[in-house]
This record gives C-alpha cells, structure tokens and sequence, in this order.
C-alpha cells in the first residue's frame, strides 16, 4: 500500500513544507505558552514575546505579573520543550538513517540511558570540570552517552555482523537495562530523595528556566550544522556501507560524523530534560510519511516537527491532571509504544513479503 | 584497464582467492565464471577496493588502487550490487541522484545542472523514467536492478562491476540488460567485469572468460577456447555438454541431468503401414539426423512418418500443410521426423541386422522416375522439383557422436549410389549412372545408450552393416516396383 505522501521536492512544495512546519511551530510556542494555570490569551501572549524579542516596551496595558510568568516561567520552559524536541527528532532521524534501522532512536538503542547515567553523576556527585563550568552537565551526558552508543554497536556487531534491526535494538535494550540498573544503585547509595530523582529520569523541562536553554541551544546548533553536512551520506548509508562506499562516500569519517553528532544532540537532551524516548522514533517516520526520505530536507523538517510534537506533549503533559504534573516521559512513552509496536510489524510484513 | 598481479585475500586472514594475476582490456566485458565459493565476489571486492587485499596489487588505469580516493575511485569504477535495499522508501530518482554523489563539490555538495542532465539521461536510458517519482520498494525485481543500473550510469564510469546482474530477472530481461550492456561497452568504450552465474549468458556476451575454482584461475580467454566440457565438468562436478550455438560463433553449455541407463531395444519400434503411410513408433526416443520435411536436423524423435502423396502434389506451405496432416492423425510434428514420397509403400524395402554387436533396422521406399546422375546435374535446366522418390530410414543402436552421424550419411548415400549402378538406373538426360534421384531425403536415428561409436565410415563394423543394408534394402525396393510393374 502506498502511503500519502508529496513526494517530489519541487521548489514550491518544499517552501510550503518548510514554511507550514516553521508556522505550525509558532502556533504550538504560543499555544504553549498561553495555556496553564492562569489562562493567558494567545493574543497577549503574542504580544508580549514580541515586544520582548523586538525589545520594545510592553504595552502598560498588561499586568507585570503576566509579563514575568511568561517570561520567566513559561517561555522558557516552552523554548526547552521545543528545542529538546527538536534535538531528538534529529538524532532519531540521523539514527535511522545510518543504521537502515526504522526502529532505531536514542531511547531504543540506550544512548539515552548512558547519558542519564553521566548527568546522575554530575547531578547528585555535584561535579564541576574545570573550565566547563556549567556545561560540565551536558559535556559529560554526551560523552557518557557517545560511549555507549559505540558500546551497543560494537556489542551488536559481535553478535551478528551485519547490524540486523533487531539484534541491534536487542544490545539497545540490554545495555539500556545495564546503565538504568546502575543509575538506580548509584541513587540508592546516596540516600537522596527519591521522587525528585525519578521524577528528573522520567524526563521533565519544567522549572529549568533560561540557564538550561543556554546548556542544550549550542548543541543543538553543532549537531545539527554536522548532521546536514553528511545528509547526502545518509542517503547513500541507507542503502548499506559497500553502497555507499561504491559511490564514493567516505564510510568511515561520515559514520563517525553522525554518530558523534546524534549523540551531541541526545547528550544534550537528556541534560536538560532527563530521558525522554520514543520522540526519537515517531517523529522521523512522520516527517518521511510527508516529505520523503531525502534526508537534506528530511533532518531540518523532521526536527522541527520534533519541535512541535515535544511543545504539545508539554502542554498535555501538564494539563491533562492538573494541577499534578506529568512526568513529560511518561506521556511520550504512552504515545510512543504503541506507535513503536506498530512500526515493528509493518517492518516485519514487509520483509517478510519481499 | 584493470591490472591483477599476484593477488591473494579472504576475510579473517583466511585467504579466500590465492596468487590470480590477470588484466581486462578497456571495452571488453569480462564474465567471471565459477561454482558457489570458489572466491567471485571476494575478488570483485577487492576490485573495487571494498575488501583489503593480503598480498599483490591492483592496478586500476596503471595505478594502485590504494592510491585513489574513494570519490576518485567512483569516478571511474561503478558497482552494480546484486540486491540493494534500504529499510525507507526512497523514490527513483532519489536513488538514481546518487549515483552523481562523486561529482559535488563543496560542503554542501550542490548538484549542477549537470548532474540533473545525466540523472534523467540515465534513467531515459535504462527505461526507468516513467517510474521516477515512485517508490523504489513498489518495483518489481527487474525494474528495480533497472533504477540500480541507472545509478550505475549516472557515475559515468569507465568500468562497471557487476555481481550476478541477471539474478533475480526473467528471460526477457537477462537479455535487455546484457544487450543494453553491450551497446554501452561498443559506444562508450566501457569496461564491464561480471560475475556470472549463467554460462550461457557468459557464452554469448563476454569478450573474456574467467574461470575461478577455489580461489585459482582454472583458465582465462575467449569463451570459445575455454569453455570445454571436459574442463567445465571438473570444475563444477556436473555432467555438462558443450554444443554449438545455432546462430552465433560460440559455446552453449547444456546440463544433463543423472539418468537412469534406459533399456532401449529396437525390436520394440513397431511399424504401422497403410498404403497413404508408414509410421514407425518407438517407445523411447531416438536422436535423428535428417533432411525431413519434419523434423529436419538434429533432433530427438520417436514417431517415424513417410507419408505417400500423390506424384502432383504441389503446396506451398508443405511444411506447414504436413504438419496440419500430422495433427490430424493425432501424431505429435514436434516428436516426429516426416518425410514425404511419391513412390509407392508397399514397395519399400525393409532389412533387420543383428551382427558383431551391431544392431540395425533399415528401410528405404524408391522410385527412380526423377534419377539424376549428381556429377552432372547441372546440365538440367531448372525444374520444378518433382516429390522426393528414394527415402532412406536408418534406426540404430548405439551412442553415436555428431561425425559418426555424418559419416553414416556418406556411407548410406555411397551404399545408394552403388545400389542403383547395380540395377543400372540411369539419368535420362545425360544417359551416365544415376547417383540418386532430384528430392531424396535420409533419415538416421540412434538410440544414444551402450557403446560410444565415434564413427560410421565404410571401414567400421557399423559402416559396413549401414552399407550392405542399404543397398539391400533399395534393392528390395526396385524389384518390388519392377515385379509390380510386369503385373
């Protein structure tokens, strides 16, 4: 069966695709931003960021009080979703598309899991790096996280040479057990307040503010600018390295390139955010549904659908048992699930009928 | 164009192809040929630079493989893989776009207008451009090796590399994609290496043939010097036979399966006669040599027909008209040799053998109106021909090869010609010995099991028991006409 799909990147379609992504985003922050304990209407809320952003004095019209919960609090806790969205729609499209692996993201392959283990680490241990300063957080989560990518890949390959789907996400999810079981321990032996532990590595961008926008938007940036550098590689990768190498792509360096840059983006993520999955594996295959598969589009497109997807899930996450928060992982992994499951078996049919 | 010296390689340290040294010329396809293992796909792998090799070298264009980049090396070598999937379903041209990947600059690898021109170029060619804005994953097997083929193109290589291009594909395709090759070899001056599973296809489209088995060059060349029975037996352990394709100047490789050796008796073929024909049923099939009318040439047969028609009969179409007649007395043409007299049957002469282990049935149906002496038939003045008159059926045991079946003419039309000077039938135009008549027709079948015989010259005991059959049994046929004709 064939999917809907506009599929020839014409360029009038593209900037309608791009241009109705980008709107759809604005309308998600300011959505985001209106709705909550204390209603604020889209339309104050569009005045204010604007006058903000354009550093024009607020109209005197509005309460102070207004100003400051949409600038202080809700804002940025918005531009967090966002960008955490954004940076795990990217690296679970990079993921995919590198490994062939349609069931491949952050979450499922445990990059995830060993960056929620360095940042527990500097969280609780309160570590600081010289020189790094506050970025020791999101350094060391990238680090931890890059490590133990290469330690599934590796371990995968042991198992079976030629990376299948499954065996892949099986060394996903056993290292992911692994590190989730020592994040637990480490907790454990620190005695610290359990709830608020948990309720960080059940994922969360509430209460983080500005300071944690600084931490993941540089990151974000890089990895994006490393990922669009090899996105032509990620096509031709996505037929099989040999292929690849057949048409003169430098496997080796291109590889390692959106290794380093997915893990860039989810070690940052997963600093700022905890673990949040499956946003990773649902968003690409939406965006391939509706532009295709040519990843120079498909990297920046399905980001920024990984943007809005992460904003509306927010604004659910927090509105759905008001005035209790839901940890946003928990609501990701309820959508997400299902999807995965679903996504499994169509994968499955489709081998096995051709 | 490519330069093998002393190369060894395999995977894990195992060495998988061991000390092969040869070189492709530019413009010719090179088909490397071989049973499962003997090391084909590692030695394109390390070609085309995917697999590092142990020890010796490649020379691609005179220079090391190693010394190119990997874009470089696109530049000129193309790989045509034997399936390529991708987990997303890119559309055609996506795929075929890739192939101009070598060919962008900068970091942003731009496309030009260049590389738009040669993607749909590539795709016109290979015919893939109505499918271009589909789904590669919606194709069939042979139009998707198509669209890889097109991305092939679209690096405009000077050598392409191809693992088994015809897997996969129908008859019909095999041939597009090998003759599209060809023209691309003849008007680009390309150089294509395949993997070839089919030596038939490697046969008729390869300029040279390589033999691998376990990792060595068993031979290189021309596929007419290589591809021997005898060599090709060993290497793949199945009994093959080599024949001659009909219409080009190179070898077909047919498979003979294991068989039973079948009892084949010729006491079993069973004659069936009515004054319109004769037919001769056998239970088993028998390989034939003839001029019928049906069933000419080599053949295999098991129903015999010499059909009596009338001293007028004129068709255009006699083929066509005889097989027509043959469908309807419920006789298959396609098993049958069939030949046509105007003489009459129940003059047919008809001879048994069975002697120094030569076993023999002979029978020939004569009429000697149209007797021309052969040496001197040129003095007629063209004719129209009158039905044939002497028709000679000869049935034997015994496995005869291709010269023995020749011979075994000669010696029957000898044995002929000696017949009718002893009956002293003469050419009614030039008044010399006839030598035959103008329409003859032979007909030898052999049962092909038992003894090998590789000739039937007058000097062999089966040439000298096919000679004195013949001449008895046209005797036979002569005095029956004679003795009738008195009455």
């Amino acid at each position: 069966m064939q999917e809907p799909s506009i599929r020839t990147y014409t360029k009038s379609k593209l900037f309608i695709s791009y241009g109705a992504v980008l709107l759809l985003l604005c309308f998600a922050v300011a959505l985001g931003i209106s709705v909550g304990s204390i209603p604020i209407p889209l339309f104050r809320v569009i005045q204010i960021v604007g006058a903000k952003l354009f550093h024009h004095p607020v109209p005197s019209s509005i309460d102070t009080s207004m100003v400051n919960i949409v600038m202080a609090i809700r804002f940025p806790r918005v531009v967090l979703a966002m960008l955490v969205g954004c940076a795990l729609g990217l690296s679970g499209t990079a993921f995919q598309g590198l490994l062939k692996n349609p069931l491949a993201d952050p979450y499922t392959l445990g990059v995830s899991s060993g960056s929620a283990l360095g940042a527990v680490i500097v969280l609780f241990f309160g570590i600081h790096l010289p020189l790094l300063g506050n970025f020791t957080l999101p350094v060391v989560s990238i680090i931890t996280g890059f490590l133990t990518l290469i330690g599934v890949i590796y371990f995968a390959r042991l198992v079976q040479r030629n990376l299948s789907v499954e065996t892949i996400i099986l060394a996903g999810v056993l290292c992911s057990s692994f590190l989730g079981a020592i994040t637990s321990l480490l907790i454990a032996l620190t005695g610290d307040e359990l709830r608020q532990i948990i309720g960080w590595l059940l994922g969360s961008v509430s209460m983080r503010g500005w300071e944690y926008v600084q931490l993941i938007a540089p990151f974000l940036a890089a990895g994006l600018m490393i990922l669009l550098a090899s996105a032509r590689e990620l096509n031709a990768l996505s037929f099989g390295q040999q292929d690849a190498r057949s048409i003169g792509v430098d496997v080796k360096k291109h590889t390692s390139l959106v290794l380093f840059g997915a893990s860039l983006l989810t070690g940052s993520a997963v600093a700022v955010s905890g673990t949040i999955g499956f946003v990773g594996l649902v968003i690409p295959h939406m965006a391939r549904m509706i532009w295709g598969v040519d990843h120079r589009h498909l990297l920046p497109l399905s980001m920024m659908l990984g943007g809005v997807f992460m904003v509306l899930v927010d604004l659910l996450a927090r509105t759905i048992i008001a005035p209790t928060e839901l940890p946003i992982g928990v609501l990701t992994a309820i959508i997400g699930s299902p999807i995965f499951a679903v996504i499994f078996i169509r994968y499955r049919r489709k081998k096995v009928t051709t | 164009m490519i330069n093998v010296q002393q190369l060894s390689g395999g995977y894990d340290g195992k060495k998988i192809v061991d000390d092969l040294s040869f070189s492709v010329e530019k413009g010719e396809i090179t088909g490397i040929i071989g049973p499962n293992g003997s090391g084909k796909t590692t030695l394109m792998k390390m070609i085309n630079g995917a697999l590092p090799f142990q020890s010796g070298e490649v020379l691609i264009k005179d220079k090391p493989i190693s010394s190119y980049s990997a874009k470089e090396l696109a530049r000129i070598i193309a790989v045509l893989p034997q399936h390529a999937e991708s987990s997303f379903d890119f559309t055609v041209r996506e795929v075929v776009a890739l192939g101009r990947y070598p060919f962008y600059k900068g970091l942003l690898k731009h496309s030009t207008a260049r590389d738009e021109e040669m993607v749909e170029n590539s795709m016109k060619f290979t015919g893939v451009e109505e499918f271009a804005d589909k789904s590669i994953q919606l194709l069939s097997g042979g139009e998707r090796q198509r669209v890889l083929l097109a991305k092939a193109l679209a690096q405009e290589p000077e050598i392409l590399l191809l693992d088994e291009p015809t897997n996969h594909l129908d008859l019909a395709y095999q041939m597009k994609l090998m003759d599209l090759l060809k023209d691309w070899v003849e008007g680009c001056q390309l150089t294509v290496v395949a993997i070839l599973h089919d030596l038939n296809i490697a046969s008729l489209y390869c300029d040279q043939v390589l033999l691998l088995d376990e990792g060595k060059i068993q031979a290189i060349g021309k596929p007419g010097d290589i591809m021997e029975s005898r060599r090709l037996q060993s290497v793949y352990k199945t009994n093959l036979s080599r024949q001659e394709h009909p219409q080009k100047p190179k070898p077909l490789i047919a498979l003979v399966p294991r068989q039973q050796e079948e009892q084949k008796d010729l006491s079993d073929i069973v004659l069936e006669a009515t004054p319109e024909t004769m037919i001769f049923r056998s239970p088993f099939s028998l390989r034939t040599m003839s001029s019928a009318v049906i069933g000419g040439g080599y053949q295999w047969a098991d129903t015999f027909v010499n059909r009596h028609v009338d001293k007028n009969y004129n068709v255009d179409d006699a083929r066509k008209e005889f097989e027509d007649y043959l469908h309807s007395n419920s006789v298959n043409p396609n098993d049958t040799v069939g030949m046509m007299t105007a003489a009459r049957l129940q003059d047919a002469g008809m001879v048994s053998v069975e002697e120094k282990g030569i076993k023999l049935l002979v029978a020939s149906t004569v009429g000697t109106s149209n007797a021309v002496d052969a040496g001197r038939s040129w003095e007629r003045e063209d004719q129209p021909m009158p039905i044939g008159t002497i028709n000679i059926w000869i049935f034997m045991e015994g496995r005869l090869t291709d010269e023995a079946f020749v011979q075994a003419m000669m010696t029957a039309t000898e044995a002929k010609a000696g017949a009718l000077r002893d009956y002293d039938i003469k050419d009614p135009v030039t008044g010399t010995p006839a030598t035959g008549t103008s329409t003859d027709s032979i007909c030898i079948a052999a049962t092909q099991n038992g003894e090998e015989m590789r000739y039937a010259g007058t000097i062999t005991p089966a040439g000298k028991a096919i000679g004195k059959a013949v001449c008895q049994t046209i005797g036979t046929a002569i005095e029956n006409y004679r003795k009738r004709m008195q009455t």
